[in-house]
């Protein structure tokens, strides 16, 4: 990554000594029943002229209400109750109505989570990016000229097609682009991302991040870049400032904190990562207990309770910011034993078993030529298009696509949430199954269960942890009595879920904990295989690795088989035995994991392998993808994948679709270029053929 | 939007033959002989089975009701027993003061309502937002009866500045007859101001806790400019349906304020229809109020669609 700042713009006179934004000693409280409550203590960092800083931590920790104390849109029973905040070298706290406003207009934007919620829904485009230009003072249809000048800029190729729509008929990653638009017309000197790729998939957030750092080096603007992703921070920026509950437990250059951590927080986080060299399916690293309460902890280290290097002196005295000086850079850690960090003990629940366990003489589920067409505003759209896929006992089958690529689909045909068109044939034993669940047997209900995505709409918030599962239980299991007690027993163990938690309603658990209890019901009546839609795309890293392990560790023990969809191919890595690539409601790609992840791969794998930033590799030369997924309701003729494929070979790409070839035994791939093509061009090193190289 | 507009009159037509069945047999099924009624205890027998000969009412219901149908559709409402008079141009003349009436309250509530919402969102947990929304919620729960009394004995016979009754001078003006309205369409105001002011209060809040009104002050936007451009549109929008849908209240809930103020709208109509076992005109006064909810109804949907470029544009990307 980049290390050298970009110069001051010139014609740029007063105030270029100035840093674009300092916080010094800033505390953030907010009035909650008649209590302040410091959600942000002592918190100091500095972003220099033209600097790209990387606020990380997990959620909670204080990120955002850092970011809207800088621009002073905290709500209403927030305030800034110590410290200074200067943004150009003035004062933004103590900035009057007016001056506030000019600030917003001119200095300082700021871009977020959602582009779609960020955008009004009932103004076109291209009034919404012309206003910021009106503000400026410009009449109305030079701020519209300028306003298409802007959306070249952020490369949108039909900038008066994008001006004429509204918000909802744009697809996210271009609804970004809109919005990073309109936080650089202004021509800020310090741009507030928090979270910016977050919403989107991979390929797009590459696509994104890539044009933030390409318009960072063009309008010499600073960033504040919030991300609970080490990766994604490690890609962006220059300096990182890691926040645990609050403070800024370590500060420096990003090379040095990632490369060379200093505080144990820092280096849990990082331990919690599934790496690519990680080995299959060593156990990840977990950092033990959970985040503090706001206010918790009143004296000492904030993070002693969960440190492994913890001592009498970490629970007394809070510590100061250690500076550290060496090769690799000045940099803060607020750790007594900062040069002891790395010594952390490693904490993992799940023993190491590597023993693969997955048993490929006959498949326990068996799906064949599934085809799904969803009606909608009276066109017919191919959810599904001639899917086959086996899974074996005991198997992870890991299913990995950009969203619309049918993913979950296949999983709510699996449950029989969804009938899927006729022909197809699935099997369980080697017993047809039922379209749909409701007339399938009790058993084979049982035999099939899913974990979803955000446990907060899967459990019922009115039932406590001990009904929920009770009931699962009941139903699934024909557990009764005490029967059921000791098996409830067994089950929140099994799941790590302490008993004291059993009372509790969904709404007082954290994300991590009722992920478990969401695990607990659909291992209540033993399943043969469970269907893990995207289970810890909610959740923060170190809570993501206890679940990963507990799902690991419950595989062990039950023999279960996992369908596992998950847009991080890092996790799919680190899980799955076999791999199975979907585009459009197609298989491009099906094989064993390593051999479909080190290739020779289908293109669009390659694609989205290239997408996603590690902390492992620095400058790999990225795939890029143009433009966007094709709607499923028109997918083009051909290979589908054709239209954006940068290994295009030529003609047959647009008119023929390719069968499944053999790459290897039990690895296929449907593409027209021969294996050996394909081996030659992926291990030149990605350098993608002329074709694709601009955009 | 025309399909749309096809398939809800569709079912509006659907409803309308369903309630024009409900309210011909539950007719039949009320006690008393309209020949009887009309002629009085004391006429002859053969004088009564007469009349039910030229009436129709002697013939099988299934008969009546398809005759009636029929009339209906060629637009002939038939004749009222009591006044001996065809039926539609009464009931017309009923509908248009029933209009006027609550126009006149629409006109008073609905930019009140609005205001009154949008301020108790912008103070939102402050005093103001109180007042102004336990204010609405007793409103709305005060009968249009209890609040028309003590108007009339305020205005009208202690502080004698407004007239107790609704009907107008033969040939008054414009001006009069609004005067005239203002008492009996207050009643119905305070009852509506409760509905739209919660609903434009709770669209304003959201609104305003969306990241869209944040992108817009964070652009530098006036909060003024921010308010009118970025969040009215969008908060306003249910409030849009809301009022759409009173008009039916409007029209359908006239009868205790008209009969209170001796007002010759289309709920007094009824009611005296009613009273004196006037079939044909309670049939047709009936239908014509549910002909009248389901054009609001639709208007108000068809309204929202409008405003709203997501439902305006489904489907076009």
């Amino acid at each position: 990554m980049s290390t050298t700042a970009s110069p001051p713009a010139p014609g740029e006179t007063q105030a270029t000594a100035a840093d674009a934004l300092t916080l010094s000693g800033v505390d953030i409280s907010y009035r909650v029943r008649r209590a302040d409550q410091r959600i942000v203590r002592d918190v100091s960092f500095r972003v220099a002229r033209g600097e790209s800083f990387g606020l990380v931590g997990e959620s909670g920790c204080g990120k955002s209400t850092i970011a809207l104390a800088v621009v002073r849109y905290l709500a209403r029973n927030g305030r800034v109750s110590a410290g200074r905040i200067e943004i150009d070298g003035r004062d933004v706290l103590s900035l009057d109505r007016a001056d506030l406003r000019r600030l917003r207009a001119r200095t300082v934007s700021m871009v977020y989570q959602e582009p779609g919620r960020a955008l009004n829904p009932s103004i076109l485009v291209g009034r919404q990016v012309a206003e910021v230009y009106e503000i400026a003072g410009a009449p109305r249809s030079e701020a519209l000229d300028r306003a298409r000048e802007i959306l070249a800029r952020v490369r949108i190729s039909d900038p008066d097609g994008v001006m004429r729509r509204y918000p909802h008929q744009l697809s996210g990653g271009m609804l970004q682009r809109v919005v990073i638009a309109m936080a650089l017309a202004a021509e800020p000197s310090l741009l507030i991302l928090d979270e910016p790729t977050t919403a989107l998939d991979a390929t797009v957030e590459a696509d994104v991040l890539d044009l933030i750092l390409g318009l960072r080096a063009e309008f010499g603007t600073s960033l504040l870049f919030i991300s609970h992703n080490l990766a994604v921070i490690a890609k962006m920026c220059d300096r990182v400032g890691v926040l645990y509950a609050g403070e800024l437990v370590e500060e420096g250059p990003a090379s040095a904190v990632f490369g060379d951590p200093r505080h144990p927080y820092t280096v849990g986080l990082l331990r919690s990562i599934p790496r690519r060299d990680g080995g299959a399916r060593a156990p990840l690293q977990t950092i033990p207990g959970s985040l503090p309460t706001p206010g918790s902890v009143a004296a000492g280290c904030v993070f002693a309770a969960r440190c492994g290097l913890a001592q009498e002196r970490c629970r007394a005295e809070t510590p100061a910011v250690h500076r550290i000086e060496d090769g690799c850079g000045e940099r803060g850690s607020r750790c007594h034993f900062s040069e002891q960090a790395q010594s952390l003990p490693i904490h993992s629940i799940v023993a190491p078993d590597s023993a693969r366990i997955a048993d490929r003489a006959e498949p326990l589920i068996r799906a064949r030529s599934v085809s799904k067409t969803f009606q909608a505003s009276g066109q017919r759209v191919r959810g599904l298009h001639q899917v086959d896929l086996e899974i074996a006992a005991g198997e992870t089958v890991g299913l990995v696509g950009e969203s619309g690529s049918g993913k979950t689909t296949l999983a709510r045909v699996l449950m029989g949430l969804t009938a899927p068109d006729p022909g197809a044939e699935v099997t369980l034993d080697g017993r047809p199954l039922a379209p749909l669940a409701g007339a399938r047997t009790a058993a084979d209900q049982k035999a099939l269960q899913i974990v979803f995505q955000n446990p907060d709409s899967a459990l019922n918030r009115r039932h406590s942890v001990r009904r929920l599962i009770s009931r699962s239980l009941a139903k699934l299991g024909g557990y009764r009595g005490e029967a059921l007690q000791a098996r409830l027993q067994a089950l929140a163990e099994s799941v790590r879920l302490p008993e004291r938690y059993l009372p509790m309603r969904p709404s007082q658990l954290s994300g991590g904990l009722k992920q478990r209890v969401a695990i607990a019901r659909a291992f209540a009546g033993d399943p043969q295989i469970v269907v893990c839609d995207e289970p810890t795309s909610a959740l923060d890293v170190s809570v993501q690795a206890a679940i990963l392990n507990l799902l690991t560790d419950l595989q062990h023990r039950e023999r279960v088989a996992y369908l596992f969809i998950s847009h991080d191919l890092g996790v799919v890595r680190y899980l799955a035995d076999r791999i199975v690539v979907l585009y459009l409601g197609r298989v491009m790609e099906i094989g064993p994991a390593q051999s479909v992840l080190d290739g020779p791969h289908h293109p669009y794998t390659e694609a989205l392998l290239s997408a996603v930033p590690t902390l492992d590799d620095s400058d790999r030369e990225r795939i890029r993808l143009e433009g966007e997924i094709p709607s499923a309701a028109d997918p083009p003729a051909g290979c589908p994948f054709h239209t954006r494929c940068p290994r295009r070979i030529g003609e047959i790409c647009d008119t023929t679709e390719p069968e499944m070839r053999v790459q290897a035994p039990g690895h296929e791939i449907r593409c027209h270029i021969p294996v050996d093509d394909l081996r030659r061009l992926q291990s030149a090193g990605g350098g993608a053929p002329s074709a694709s190289a601009g955009r | 939007m025309a399909g749309f507009v096809l398939k809800r009159l569709g079912l509006g037509l659907i409803t309308l033959w369903l309630l024009s069945l409900l309210v011909f047999f539950a007719g039949q099924v009320l006690p008393g002989d309209p020949a009887r009624a009309i002629l009085g205890p004391l006429a002859a027998p053969s004088a009564v089975a007469a009349l039910a000969r030229q009436l129709g009412t002697n013939q099988p219901v299934i008969d009546q009701y398809g005759t009636w149908v029929g009339h209906l559709l060629t637009g002939n409402l038939g004749t009222s027993y009591q006044y001996q008079a065809p039926i539609a141009p009464l009931l017309g003349k009923a509908l248009g003061n029933s209009l006027e009436l609550a126009l006149v309250a629409f006109v008073m509530v609905v930019p009140i309502g609005i205001l009154g919402g949008v301020i108790a969102a912008l103070n939102v947990g402050r005093r103001v937002d109180r007042v102004i929304s336990v204010f609405g919620l007793s409103a709305t729960v005060i009968p249009e009866v209890v609040s028309g009394i003590v108007l009339i004995l305020v205005f009208g016979l202690w502080l004698n500045v407004l007239p107790i009754q609704a009907a107008w001078p033969p040939g008054a003006g414009l001006g009069t007859q609004i005067y005239h309205l203002i008492m009996p369409a207050i009643p119905l105001a305070l009852i509506l101001f409760g509905y739209i002011q919660q609903m434009a209060r709770a669209g304003t809040v959201e609104a305003l806790a969306s990241d869209y009104a944040r992108t817009a002050t964070l652009k530098g936007l006036p909060r003024g400019v921010m308010i009118r451009r970025h969040i009215l549109r969008n908060s306003l929008l249910p409030t849009i349906t809301v009022i759409a849908t009173q008009t039916g209240y409007l029209i359908g809930g006239l009868v205790l304020v008209e009969t209170l103020f001796h007002y010759q709208g289309i709920g007094t109509l009824i009611y005296n229809a009613a009273t004196s076992k006037d079939f044909p005109m309670l049939e047709a006064g009936v239908l014509v109020i549910g002909a009248a909810y389901m054009v609001a109804t639709l208007a108000a949907d068809m309204l929202y669609t409008l405003l709203n470029p997501r439902l305006r544009l489904r489907g076009v990307e």
